[in-house]
C-alpha cells in the first residue's frame, strides 16, 4: 500500500513538473506543438498538426543543439510538417512547396536557454524511451551506414551522411548531435508507439540491426568522432 | 411543397455529383500520408522521394503492370512490404501502421487508379 501511495506521489509530482516546465514555455510554442501527450490519438489529428509534439522532448533532443538550434533554426524537414500538406507537382516528380513552409520563430539567447530548460524537462514515460536502448557499441556504425543507405531504405525518406536521401523524413546529416541515442533505438523500433498514425513505417527490425543503425545515426554531425 | 420538391431534387444531385464517397475520401487521405512520399501526387510513381530512390516505385496508373499483380499481392506488398512479392526493400512494410480493413479498401482504391484488374 505503501508503495502504491508512493507510485502515485512520484506520478503527480512528474505530471506536476511537466505541466510547469510547458508553463514556463511561450504559449505560441503549444498552438503547434503538443508539449503534453495528447489524449486524442486520431488520424484527424495529424492532418491538423503544424509541429511535431513535443511532448517527450526531453527524451529526444540534446539540450544543446537545442540552445543553439532556437537561436538559428533552420529547416529539419525538407518539406515542412507535415511533408504532405506542403508539397506540389513537378516537372519530373513532386516537389516541396517552399510557399507553404513556415520558419520556425527565433529566440534570443536568453529565451533559447531559458525554452531548452523547459523542454528538457518533458521526458518520455521509462517504458516509450528505455535507459540503455542504445547499448552503446559504436562499432556497428559502418553496418548502421549500410542498413541505412541499402539494406533498409531508410535513405528513401531522410537524408543522412552528406545530405543525401529523401524528403519526407527528417534530415538526420546531424542526428548525432540533435538526437539522444536511447531516443533513436527506441524509435526507430516502433515509431507508431510514440505517434500512433505517424508516416515513418515500423520496419520491424531485430536489435542487432536497430543497434547499428542507432551507432551510425548517432555519430552523424559529430565531426568524424 | 414546391419548394421541399426542388429541395430534396438538389439534394440529390448533390449526392449523384459529389466525387467520391466519405469511405473513399478517407482512403484517398491515407494514400495521401503513406503513399504519396514514393508514389506522388499523380500515383504514378513520381513523390517527392523519387530522386534518392535507386528503384522507382510502382506507377498506380499503369494498368498492364497493375493488372499483372493480383489482390492477393497488392494486399501482401502493403502490409508485408516489398520483400514479401520479392520486389524492392523500398517498399515499406505497412501492416503496423494500417489496419486490414484500411489495407483492404486500399487494393479497392488502387484497382480504381490503375483501372484495371478485379
Amino acid at each position: 500500500m505503501k508503495g502504491l501511495l508512493l507510485a502515485v506521489a512520484g506520478l503527480t509530482a512528474a505530471f506536476l513538473s511537466s505541466a510547469s516546465a510547458a508553463d514556463k514555455l511561450d504559449p505560441s510554442c503549444s498552438s503547434c506543438h503538443a508539449l503534453a501527450k495528447p489524449t486524442d490519438t486520431s488520424l484527424d489529428r495529424l492532418l491538423a498538426r503544424k509541429g511535431p509534439d513535443l511532448w517527450y522532448a526531453g527524451s529526444k533532443f540534446n539540450k544543446d543543439w537545442l540552445v543553439s538550434w532556437l537561436q538559428d533554426p533552420k529547416h529539419i524537414r525538407p518539406a515542412g510538417y507535415p511533408y504532405f500538406k506542403n508539397i506540389k507537382k513537378g516537372d519530373k516528380h513532386d516537389e516541396p512547396d517552399p510557399s507553404k513552409i513556415l520558419a520556425h520563430p527565433k529566440l534570443n539567447k536568453a529565451d533559447a536557454e531559458a525554452a531548452a530548460d523547459a523542454l528538457m524537462v518533458l521526458k518520455a514515460p521509462d517504458d516509450l524511451v528505455p535507459a540503455g536502448a542504445f547499448k552503446g557499441d559504436m562499432k556497428g556504425a559502418r553496418m548502421g551506414a549500410l542498413a541505412f543507405i541499402k539494406f533498409r531504405g531508410c535513405v528513401g525518406c531522410h537524408q543522412g551522411e552528406n545530405g543525401e536521401g529523401g524528403l519526407s523524413g527528417p534530415e538526420l546529416t546531424d542526428a548525432g548531435t540533435r538526437l539522444q541515442p536511447d531516443f533513436i533505438a527506441a524509435y526507430i523500433s516502433d515509431p507508431q508507439r510514440f505517434d500512433p498514425h505517424i508516416w515513418m513505417p515500423t520496419a520491424n527490425l531485430k536489435d542487432l540491426d536497430i543497434q547499428r543503425l542507432t551507432a551510425f545515426l548517432a555519430q552523424l554531425g559529430q565531426g568524424g568522432k | 411543397m414546391k419548394t421541399q420538391m426542388a429541395a430534396a431534387f438538389a439534394g440529390l444531385v448533390l449526392l449523384l455529383t459529389a466525387p467520391t464517397s466519405h469511405a473513399e475520401q478517407s482512403i484517398e487521405q491515407i494514400y495521401g500520408i503513406y503513399c504519396v512520399q514514393c508514389h506522388g501526387l499523380n500515383r504514378n510513381g513520381t513523390g517527392i522521394n523519387v530522386p534518392s530512390l535507386s528503384v522507382k516505385p510502382r506507377d498506380h496508373t499503369d494498368a498492364k503492370s497493375m493488372g499483372d499483380s493480383s489482390d492477393e499481392e497488392l494486399t501482401k506488398a502493403i502490409t508485408e512490404g516489398g520483400l514479401a512479392v520479392n520486389k524492392s526493400v523500398l517498399m515499406p512494410t505497412w501492416g503496423h501502421v494500417l489496419s486490414e480493413d484500411q489495407i483492404k479498401d486500399m487494393v479497392k482504391y488502387l484497382r480504381k487508379v490503375c483501372k484495371c484488374g478485379t
